[in-house]
This record gives structure tokens, sequence and C-alpha cells, in this order.
């Protein structure tokens, strides 16, 4: 595999979101506009090279048994340094996202890249995956977000088009499962699985 | 009465899956059968019970007296995670029935978001030991009923003609949300 395929799969073959279904509840949870979708994904992808980059390089002095809770010693490092960063110089979005900050440590999405590809491959492809899978995971959460914040509020990253209400379930609770539900199966339908 | 307002937010008004996304990859993974789904959510239970204890001495007798915030991420975490592998050494030799039927979802809670959310948001909130207690038995309850529920409706799901683009996880989605919507009709029973 060249590193092409290696950073596209993470969009389309392998999208966290819409074909592995990883990392449900940020995706879920953040998603009631683009812009937070796009925070929540741009995090997500800093935590994911970050974390590829250091366990690739310590891979071979970690051993086995304690490789897992080392891992996510290594992640819940870089998630402490998101949140801290969020905190300093976007204060707006890291109150909107909340909790679902230092909740990354247990995005599955994370550990699942950790242990299925870094602690197997080489420095290079490792962030070559690491931001594959992340940008897929920033475009699947800002895709949602736009689609949830366009029927819910007829805007787009905040910008209003017709000056009315939307449909309001879309931003609450039960449109995100909705929502996601219809997208996913759209994707389903592209890719011809169905 | 304040504990009773907790449990009833918790459960209904602000269901831990329903309204707060936590715990959404066990409420989409293991609720196929009901029995599974008790199972799941009996262990979460008892987790989240001792996890939120042990999380709030930590945040109260450790971290804050020596400044440490900014450790709570890591802290909590690994915490959770050695105290999953406790509880599963200690549930093994003290009462094998309940380890038999809790066993094989104890290892797969560590990565369950919404043990740590419960633990940060008790944080969060700044409840008292009890209160937090209460508030982590609550939530587990909710995550209880919200899975047993939904795996309810999927044991139906499974013998109906669903559109063949949307079987699978798309109509559990849709399913979720409409569980979810009737759950934001309790959403004014007490302020929460």
């Amino acid at each position: 595999m060249n590193q092409w395929q290696n950073f596209s799969k993470g969009f389309f073959k392998e999208n966290a979101v819409f074909v592995m279904l990883l990392g449900m509840c940020p995706t879920l949870a953040v998603t009631s506009s683009a812009i937070n979708g796009l925070g929540m994904g741009l995090a997500t992808t800093f935590v994911l090279v970050m974390s590829n980059l250091s366990i690739s390089l310590i891979k071979d002095l970690v051993p086995g048994k304690v490789r897992i809770p080392t891992f996510i010693v290594v992640i819940a490092s870089f998630v402490t340094v998101v949140d801290l960063v969020m905190a300093g110089y976007a204060p707006a979005l890291h109150e909107q996202l909340g909790i679902f900050i230092p909740l990354i440590v247990v995005n599955c999405v994370v550990l699942g890249r950790a242990e299925a590809f870094a602690s197997k491959n080489t420095v290079y492809s490792s962030v070559i995956d690491g931001a594959g899978m992340g940008l897929g995971f920033a475009m699947a959460l800002t895709l949602l977000g736009a689609v949830r914040e366009l029927l819910g509020n007829l805007s787009l990253f905040g910008f209003k088009f017709i000056d009315a209400d939307g449909i309001l379930v879309f931003i609450l609770a039960p449109g995100a499962f909705i929502a996601l539900g219809f997208m996913i199966a759209l994707v389903n339908r592209i890719t011809k699985k169905a | 009465m304040e504990y009773i307002l907790i449990i009833i937010g918790t459960v209904l008004v602000s269901n831990i899956v329903l309204a707060n996304f936590l715990g959404i990859c066990p409420f989409l993974g293991v609720s196929g059968k009901i029995s599974t789904a008790a199972g799941m959510g009996g262990a979460v239970l008892f987790v989240m019970t001792i996890a939120t204890i042990v999380t709030w001495l930590i945040q109260n007798y450790i971290l804050n007296p020596f400044d440490l915030g900014f450790l709570q991420t890591i802290s909590f975490i690994l915490v959770i995670a050695a105290l999953v592998q406790v509880v599963e050494i200690i549930l093994k030799k003290v009462s094998p029935p309940l380890y038999q039927a809790l066993g094989v979802f104890l290892p797969l809670i560590t990565t369950n978001c919404a043990i740590l959310g419960v633990a940060l948001l008790v944080i969060q909130r700044d409840y008292n030991l009890i209160s937090g207690t209460v508030y982590a038995v609550g939530n587990s309850l909710g995550f209880l009923l919200a899975l047993v529920l939904f795996a309810g409706i999927r044991e139906h799901l499974e013998l109906m003609d669903v559109p063949k683009g949307m079987r699978g996880m798309p109509i559990a989605l849709v399913v979720a949300g409409i569980l979810a919507l009737a759950f934001s009709g309790f959403a004014n029973l007490v302020a929460f």
C-alpha cells in the first residue's frame, strides 16, 4: 500500500464514522452545528497524529502486557494538551464541546489506530495514517454538523440563509440519531454495499 | 427529596444515553438481546458507582489540595482502568454467580465513555460525595433503562421488513432517535 492510499483510506474506505462506526459519542453529541463538528474533528486529528507518532516511536520499548495502559497514558497526555490549549485560545468552542474534550481519551478511533496500526508500523506511515483517519473523522463530523445545522437552523457555519425557523428537532438530541442513521444509509447506498 | 429529584432527572429528564450521548458504543453494540443488555447495564451500574466514588475522593483529597487539576484526565482514566481489573478479580473470588453474569462485560467497560463522563460531570457539577454517588446510580439506571428498551425494540426489528439500504445500523439509529424523541417528552418534569 502506498502512502496516498494509506492517507485516503480514512476518508472513504475505512471512514471511522460512516463505515467503521467508531467514535459515536462525540459524533452524535457535538454535531449540532458544522463549526462544532469541525472543531471536535480537528482536536481528535491532533490527538490521533501525535499519539500515533509517539506510539510508533516507543513500540519496541513497551512490553506487550502493559501496552494498552501505556497507550492510554500517551493518549491522555495529548488530550490534556488539547484541553488546555483550547481553553486558552478558543474558550467559546471549549465551552461548547465541554466534557467531550477530555472524553477524546476513550474515543475508540484513537485507541483503535494505536493498537491496530501505530504499534505495528513505521513512524512515517503511522503519522500519515493518523492524519488520514483524523481528517476523515473531521470530515464526517463536519458533514453531519452541516446537515443538522442546515435542517435545524437553516444556516451553515453560523451563516443564516433564510430568516425563518428550521426543524428544531435536528438540533436537539433525537435529530442526531436520525440524521446519522440516514447518512449511513446513504453512504451504504453509494458504496453499493446495500 | 434532593436525591429523588437527582434520580428522576438522570433517568428520565436528562437520560445519559439519549440526551447526553454518553455510552453510545455499548448502547449500539450490545443491544441485540434483552438479556445481554441487562447484563451490561448491571455491570455499568456496579462500576460507575464505584468509579465515581473513587474519582471523587481523588479529586478532592489528592488533585485539589496539591493543585494538580491538569492531571485530572490522565489520573481518572488510569484509575478507572485499574478499578475495572480489581472489580473483576474481587468479583471472581467473592461472588462467582455475579461474575458469571457480568464477567464478559467488565473488560468492555474501560472504554465506555459513560464511566469517565459521569466521573467528570460529578466534579463539574460540584456535588458532594453522597449527591455524586446518587447521580452515578441514577445515570447507570438511566443507561440500563435505555439499553433494555432499545434491545426490546431491536428484537422486534429483526422480524420486520426493513428497506434494504436501512438494514442494520441505519434503522437502529433512527429507532434510537425516536426513542430519544419519546424521552424528550419528560423534559420539564423536574428542573435539572
